[in-house]
């Protein structure tokens, strides 16, 4: 039934040649007039792993998917594209099938792990095709397979979850699931195209020893990711891609330590672990400082006179229970005005929900959040209103933080109309709480029309015209920014701002809320599952798991001595570039 | 509790929900080409009903109601493009007056639903719980009317005719419509878009103004035009059963009912204006969804 | 926990919701019908205008209990309902029940067939275009819109026209045996079918683009397995959700097919009940066809959780 697969292991190796080699590959899709992959070479060995890295959109998976014959709907031309013996030029389609998924072919784990397996199959009868497609085993024979193939990649109680769907399985679970259906036949190439994206640092670790145990095994990997750190773990070479084109290909150390290509570098540099607090990010070549009319206001902490410190919010012994689960737990901290507190936990962690109790967007069961001593989450919602614009909110997810039907322009307009109620009949407050009008009289740090905030976030004037949805991520992201400063807050609650952009995106944004804070001496309370950022961005930090506080400090302290077993492995578990 | 959709819950209408709520967009080919091709023949269709139905003259100058014997069973010529009817009168020209009747009836009983349907669905979406509980369970008890059934019931009540059968259309397409807007309503009230807007201080009155209507609003629009497609079919329908307009009048349905005698040896009488209605509701079908799809992703 | 537990649970409330909701439309059909102007004894004895006696008029209400108050007429008919007895046709001078368990075969045999011509029809549709291509994406979803905007009655009489009168095929009118079937069944599928196929053609094309799929054809599985094992199941949550409807869309349709083709069955007694202003056959009707569309949705509710296990999983954790 099965045809025989080209370059199965009987061939002899008269010389070490690459088990995988590319030459020149171009893949163009329809009606696009820049190819997403442009002529791109390189190859891997038997049993290494090569990285693949590049920001999204840089033709990363488009590249791997060439690979397998799964580029639908593109046009694939390559001088070399060679897997073992076979050419992959002009393969039929029966013989793309027999070389995927089988033993000595090439496995797959595709992107997106959350939602790679058929919700409504049962996971086991997921990797029991993979048997099913390419050998004659019996159903009998299939279920003992995947229980191996299960315990073999690490799930626990595999007989259990081989039965269950994968609406029943953490992230995790369903990536090793994932990999257990890419290697049930024993691949001699595993593409994994992100694998550890979306899963918490934990459970990112366990994946990548997954992989590493893998390629031990003698299974090559390439692994494509975004994530520089992820990659200089697995990877003994890196290949970087920009906008389809490779621009650097060769040994992780030489490519991390002394990067070539001016992108690589800047790629490097961006990553924000390596960088302490206060350390721009990204290179000068963007504009580096606000518009000259803002006069640079310097948070009172700096100063080694400092005045005492004013607390701006205050949380006393929060707690929060949806159900069963106590999601915040007894939750204490103060923020002081110019500073950024660090909220770090893995999912379900209760830092959400604890950015909504700070935002009363939610009522704590016990405690009371107080801003500037007064009361704010136990007022009622009718008097908290007017107060509303003291605190203001970034979102993850930007886009969907923004009405579907508004522009840009019409977004910001609303907020500038809230900064200017709070200009107007909050003037006496306004003075007292912001030392910049306090000092400087008339000249006014806020921004209060819409080209100002623009400049002020470093968006082109035509922005205003535009709906968010035609905005690239890191574009959408500034306008959210944009509409929070328009408020005129004295605090801003940042949650995970930066996860889903790219690397070198999310260091601008980390710089613009640096250069704000500076500048109008906001206050952040910062909530990230990234352990980089955290330290990056954040003067102090929390360090949260099951809604509780296991750790508080300052950030350099809490990093570099921890005290709590789970700090330790959250700080091990993270990926980090090691220089 | 999942209830499965009414009468005239278009499935084209759910599908839309189910999309947007899952924030998919498939943008491309469609925005890509532009306009297709079925998009330009229910433009023009449509162009012709509203043209018909406000001056069905500039068509058609006959009178629809004149009669000729002489000239009665003629076949479709040059001279009766779609022939004539038993008493001899020219069926293209009724045909095209019944536009204004069977648009009329089709648009007036879209908005009686929608009406309802926006009343019940506000109270449901904004209301307190209990309103909504009780709302729902209203509308659950409507649901078991299923089709026509609620239509044939006001029917019995008020006695046939065409504003009975318009309202009763209506009437049986309001509670379909009623859950939608309800379950728009709780989806846009529950939109990070409006909770951006609550931190920033916005109160209920401005969100609700500012948000959330103009957000129902759109897609209200597009779930109506997919509506008024199937309420001409109904209506047309209640015609044909004799409980609508009655036959000596150009509508299309009361048409079809007079031709149905004569089906054996006179098609046309009964196809032109049959032909008329797949039309009108096609196009209205493939308005709602270019609608739908420019929505999307625009 | 055991899984029958929450199943059981749900079914208890779904049985509840049940008997509210027949309590309900047969309350609403009840007093609705008093909004009747004139006197029903009229219909009784013969339709208005007969200008029957007042002797018979008043024999007709003592007969049919007319002459009592309202509230006990009501207590009485909800008597009589829980005790399964739907009263007596104005009409047709038989009990509602056995009016009912006449119709009612014929027509359910109707809505069947057609309801699996329509699935299939459907299917076949969808299963083409998803694997032909830009081009016949169009083509199907140009079908389904002018499938799903024809009316019944003009695709019936088209029916006729070419395939008895024309042709002589088929009967015209319905005759007892399956080729008397034919006719009025694809007249019910074909509208349908256009409904149908929208919906289960997005989901397929939803399903066979989606990442699950991806990962399929990565262990090596071709286009036909990727649609049968894995895209099908995800067409048919959707396809179920329109069910409810299509329960509406079938009976709406049988009124006006079963008209026209003089067959036998729920839908032309419903019509000839309404233009009669028999009271207690519309009522009789309306109580077996809610029933009816309660016992549909429940079906489908359960099917759509065995289907998708995800439903029942969030349900219980509400």
């Amino acid at each position: 039934m099965s045809p025989r697969v080209a370059g199965s292991p009987v061939v002899s190796p008269q010389m070490v040649r690459p088990l995988v080699e590319v030459g020149a590959l171009t893949v163009r899709f329809a009606r696009q007039e820049t190819p997403a992959v442009a002529g791109i070479s390189f190859d891997i060995e038997p049993g290494e792993c090569v990285g693949l890295v590049g920001e999204s959109g840089s033709g990363k998976s488009v590249t791997a998917r060439a690979l397998l014959g799964l580029a639908s709907g593109a046009c694939v031309d390559a001088d070399m594209l060679r897997f073992g013996d076979t050419d992959l030029r002009g393969l039929s389609r029966s013989r793309w099938r027999a070389l995927r998924g089988s033993a000595g072919g090439i496995g797959y784990i595709p992107q997106a792990a959350l939602v790679g397996l058929d919700p409504l199959r049962p996971v086991g009868r997921e990797i029991a095709d993979t048997l099913r497609l390419h050998t004659r085993a019996s159903a009998a024979e299939r279920a003992a397979r995947v229980i191996e193939l299960l315990t073999a990649v690490g799930m626990p109680e595999p007989e259990l979850r081989a039965g269950q769907r994968p609406y029943e399985l953490s992230g995790g679970l369903r990536q090793r699931a994932l990999i257990a259906s890419a290697i049930a036949l024993g691949p001699r190439l595993l593409i994994a195209d992100e694998p550890t994206t979306a899963l918490d640092s934990t459970v990112q670790a366990g994946i990548l020893d997954l992989l590493h145990h893998l390629q031990s095994e003698g299974t090559a990997i390439l692994l494509i990711s975004h994530d520089l750190a992820v990659v200089s773990r697995l990877a003994s070479r890196v290949a970087v891609m920009q906008a389809g084109s490779l621009v650097e290909f060769g040994p992780t150390r030489r490519v991390l330590d002394a990067p070539q290509h001016p992108y690589t570098r800047r790629l490097v540099a961006a990553v924000p672990t390596s960088q302490p607090r206060g350390r721009r990010l990204s290179p000068s070549a963007l504009p580096v400082a606000l518009p000259v009319a803002l006069p640079v206001y310097t948070p009172p902490v700096a100063e080694p006179t400092a005045p005492p410190r004013e607390i701006v919010l205050e949380a006393r012994g929060l707690s929060r229970r949806f159900g069963e689960r106590q999601a915040v737990d007894s939750v204490s901290f103060t923020l002081g005005r110019g500073e950024t507190l660090g909220i770090v936990g893995e999912s379900g962690s209760g830092k959400t929900t604890l950015a909504r109790l700070v935002l009363a967007l939610e009522h704590p069961d016990a405690g009371e959040v107080r801003l500037f001593g007064e009361e704010w989450s136990t007022s009622p919602e009718g008097q908290r209103r007017s107060r509303r614009p003291l605190i203001g909110a970034i979102y993850q997810d930007a886009l969907s933080s923004f009405d579907p039907r508004l522009t840009a322009g019409q977004i910001l307009g609303d907020a500038l109309r809230v900064g200017a109620g709070v200009g107007e009949a909050a003037a006496v407050e306004t003075a007292t709480r912001t030392p910049a009008s306090r000092a400087a009289g008339g000249d006014n740090p806020w921004r209060t029309d819409l080209a100002g905030l623009l400049d002020a976030v470093h968006l082109p004037q035509a922005t205003a015209t535009r709906r968010p949805r035609f905005l690239s991520g890191g574009q959408q992201q500034r306008v959210a920014i944009a509409r929070a400063i328009a408020a005129r807050p004295a605090i801003i609650v940042c949650d995970e701002p930066v996860s889903s952009l790219d690397v070198s995106v999310q260091a601008q944004i980390l710089d613009l809320l640096d250069d704000l804070q500076s500048t109008l001496g906001l206050s952040y309370l910062f909530i990230t599952h990234d352990l980089g950022v955290v330290r990056h961005a954040s003067d102090d930090v929390l360090v949260m798991k099951d809604g509780r506080v296991l750790e508080s400090g300052p950030t350099e302290t809490v990093f570099s001595a921890p005290t709590a077993d789970y700090t330790r492995a959250l700080l091990a578990a993270a990926p980090e570039v090691s220089s | 509790m999942i209830i499965s959709p009414s009468l005239t819950e278009p499935p084209a209408a759910q599908r839309g929900r189910q999309r947007s709520s899952q924030r998919r967009h498939r943008r491309g080919h469609r925005l890509a080409r532009g306009v297709s091709v079925a998009e330009v023949l229910a433009g023009a269709v449509i162009l012709l009903l509203v043209v018909a139905a406000v001056a069905p003259g500039l068509i058609a100058p006959g009178d629809p109601l004149g009669i000729n014997p002489l000239q009665s069973f003629q076949p479709p010529s040059a001279n009766h493009l779609f022939g004539t009817d038993e008493s001899g009168r020219d069926i293209f020209t009724r045909v095209i007056h019944g536009a204004r009747a069977s648009v009329t009836i089709g648009l007036t009983a879209t908005a009686i639903g929608i009406g309802l349907g926006l009343v019940f669905g506000l109270l449901a979406g904004l209301g307190p719980r209990w309103l909504d509980f009780s709302t729902t369970r209203l509308l659950e008890v409507l649901f078991a009317f299923p089709g026509l059934l609620l239509a044939l019931l006001f029917i019995v009540i008020y006695g046939p005719g065409v504003v009975t059968s318009t309202i009763a259309v209506g009437l049986s397409t309001a509670p379909g419509y009623a859950r939608l807007i309800r379950s728009q309503v709780r989806q846009v009230r529950a939109a990070p878009y409006i909770e951006a807007a609550t931190v920033l201080g916005h109160g209920p009155a401005s969100r609700l103004v500012r948000h959330l209507l103009p957000n129902v609003a759109g897609a209200l629009f597009v779930i109506a035009t997919l509506g008024i497609g199937q309420s001409i079919v109904w209506a047309a329908s209640l015609s044909y059963l004799g409980l609508g307009a009655v036959p000596p009048a150009p509508e299309w349905g009361a048409m079809l009912s007079a031709g149905r005698t004569y089906i054996s040896s006179f098609w046309w009488m009964t196809f032109f204006p049959g032909l008329f209605i797949v039309l009108s509701a096609a196009a209205t079908t493939l308005l709602g969804r270019a609608l739908q799809q420019r929505k999307r992703s625009s | 926990m055991t899984p029958a537990a929450p199943l059981l649970r749900w079914l208890l409330l779904r049985l509840g919701g049940v008997v509210f909701v027949l309590w309900a439309v047969s309350t609403v059909t009840f007093f609705a019908i008093r909004l009747i102007p004139g006197d029903p004894a009229e219909a009784i004895v013969g339709g208005p205008g007969s200008e029957a006696s007042a002797d018979a008029l008043a024999d007709a209400r003592a007969e049919y209990g007319l002459d009592q108050p309202l509230l006990l007429q009501y207590l009485r008919f909800l008597g009589r309902l829980a005790s399964l007895d739907l009263g007596r046709s104005y009409a047709l001078h038989q009990s509602v029940a056995s009016v009912i368990a006449d119709t009612l075969p014929p027509t359910l045999g109707l809505a069947v067939v057609a309801l699996s011509v329509a699935v299939v029809i459907a299917l076949a549709v969808a299963a083409w275009s998803v694997r032909g291509g830009r081009a016949a994406s169009a083509v199907a979803s140009f079908l389904e819109v002018v499938a799903a905007a024809v009316p019944h009655f003009w695709l019936a009489i088209l029916g006729i026209v070419l395939f008895s009168t024309a042709l002589g095929w088929l009967p015209p009118v319905s005759v007892p045996g399956p080729s008397g079937l034919i006719l009025p069944a694809l007249t019910l599928a074909v509208p349908l079918a256009g409904f149908l196929g929208q919906v289960m053609r997005e989901a397929l094309l939803d399903a066979m683009s989606s990442p699950f799929a991806l990962s399929a054809r990565a262990r090596g599985e071709n286009e036909n397995g990727v649609f049968w094992r894995h895209a099908l199941r995800h067409s048919a949550i959707p396809a179920i959700g329109l069910a409810g409807w299509a329960f509406g869309s079938l009976l709406s349709g049988a009124v006006v097919v079963e008209t026209i083709f003089a067959r036998p069955g729920l839908g032309r007694s419903l019509l000839q009940a309404v233009q009669g202003r028999d009271v207690p056959l519309v009522v009789g009707v309306v109580i077996v066809v809610a029933l009816g569309y309660m016992l549909v949705t429940t079906a489908t509710d359960l099917a759509e959780r065995l289907i998708d296990p995800r439903l029942a999983a969030r349900a219980v954790s509400r």
